[in-house]
């Protein structure tokens, strides 16, 4: 059904729902439950086997974009012959990697007509992981002491000072915990190959795992605040269950983080909740998070209220959300004809 | 002791802590002894219901009780006065 929101043009990125999934269909799928199924959605990929590419349903065109390391050349170059064809209206960049380029270019993007809410460049920084723990001991956050790795001689300094089990992080993604020498070593390679220096070493607090989504509107105020309990998780230490939980204290987390960083945008807390009720911070990303329609679900909607924003209109603060609302993520084999495989292989577009 | 007011109880005896994401299967009994803890009614009356209903004698009832008490603590699902503050 017409209404406000029809033919507005949504371009997002991270629509890899693989196992370790991006947001980006989450995000759609909230979009279209926010604003209804007569917006445009352009999917923006950097392969052809993301899943997102094919859920014809949910997108109605997908183009590659260059990956971050071609530079932001490149990625407004693509942009704007997308934009060109498309007359994109706004842009919601879903991958950690790829931020700094789409802040970079966001002046460059508005100047076309292409709108986004994403923090500043420094706010980006301020919770980079190699800086969190500095980030906590400033703003009063339990943060796990950590360690930036470098070389194998940096790793044998870390597992002395933070002892085992150690928590070896890559720089954008990727965590495993390590009970031995040969394990962090193992982890150390395989991280700093995929991922670039530096590796983080943290140490490992043991307890419950919480996630927190919220939205914030850069004047220190957050407009949506979400807490998840994980109730499953993947191998990867994805949540692949969760449940909304309601608890006073991680709300007050999150709005002293709006406080402290002005953050803009959306952007997600990973809790941990130790034995005597300690919330540390393990990490914050700058971004929805893969689960962000469970929030939507539970009644916050924070990608469509971030559109509403970004168009002007008068968002409020949420008031309330269903607690005990679960999320439980599942595989599904998609069909796909290989006509299509290759049009997008071939062409960059489907 | 008091069940914490927003822990969610079904009568199949299903107990959703909202604060904590936990949830616990209970039996028929516990249902009944949740909901009646709920409502408010005193630990006395509600052994004293038990007493009237079933067959078992105080003593043993009373072990059981505190057995139930401990359970409900190390769930997280009493106020804090009988919870340590957690």
């Amino acid at each position: 059904m017409a209404n406000n929101y029809t033919g507005l043009c949504i371009a997002v990125t991270g629509i890899n729902a693989n196992d370790n999934p991006g947001p980006g269909v989450a995000v759609i799928r909230a979009l279209r439950e926010g604003l209804g199924d007569d917006i445009k959605i352009i999917g923006l990929c950097y392969e052809a086997l993301e899943p997102g590419n094919y859920m014809k349903g949910l997108i109605n065109k997908t183009y590659q974009i260059p990956y971050p390391t071609e530079g932001t050349n490149a990625l407004i170059e693509r942009i704007s012959y997308i934009h060109d064809k498309e007359k994109i209206t706004l842009i919601i960049p879903n991958f950690d990697a790829e931020l700094h380029n789409f802040i970079k270019l966001a002046p460059q993007l508005k100047a076309i007509g292409i709108s986004t809410y994403l923090p500043s460049l420094e706010q980006l920084g301020i919770r980079d992981k190699a800086n969190l723990w500095e980030f906590g001991k400033s703003n009063s956050f339990n943060v796990p002491k950590d360690h930036k790795i470098f070389s194998v001689s940096d790793l044998q300094d870390a597992t002395e000072a933070l002892n085992f089990p150690i928590v070896i992080k890559g720089k954008f993604y990727e965590a495993y915990i390590a009970y031995t020498m040969e394990a962090a070593l193992k982890a150390f390679h395989q991280l700093e190959a995929t991922w670039g220096y530096p590796v983080i070493a943290q140490q490992y607090i043991k307890g419950t795992e919480i996630n927190v989504a919220a939205l914030a509107d850069g004047k220190g105020n957050n407009l949506s605040v979400v807490p998840m309990r994980k109730l499953y998780i993947s191998d990867k230490g994805k949540a692949w269950a969760g449940v909304t939980i309601e608890d006073a204290e991680l709300m007050q987390l999150a709005d002293n983080f709006a406080k402290a960083t002005n953050w803009q945008g959306a952007y997600e807390l990973e809790i941990m909740r130790d034995a005597d009720e300690n919330l540390f911070i393990l990490e914050i990303n700058p971004r929805f998070p893969a689960w962000i329609y469970l929030a939507a679900a539970a009644g916050q909607n924070q990608p469509a209220a971030m559109v509403k924003m970004i168009l002007g209109e008068p968002v409020n603060t949420f008031a309330s959300y269903e607690t005990g609302k679960l999320f439980i993520r599942h595989s599904w084999d998609q069909v796909v004809d290989l006509t299509d495989f290759q049009q997008l292989s071939a062409f960059g577009e489907l | 002791m008091r069940i914490k007011k927003n822990i969610a109880t079904s009568e199949n005896g299903f107990i959703f802590n909202p604060a904590t994401g936990d949830s616990f299967s209970g039996n028929g009994m516990a249902s009944v002894i949740l909901l009646a803890m709920k409502n408010g009614l005193a630990e006395a009356e509600i052994k004293q219901d038990i007493l009237r209903k079933y067959d078992v004698n105080a003593d043993q009832l009373n072990r059981d009780w505190e057995d139930w008490i401990v359970q409900l603590k190390e769930a997280n699902l009493l106020e804090p006065e009988l919870n340590n503050g957690k």
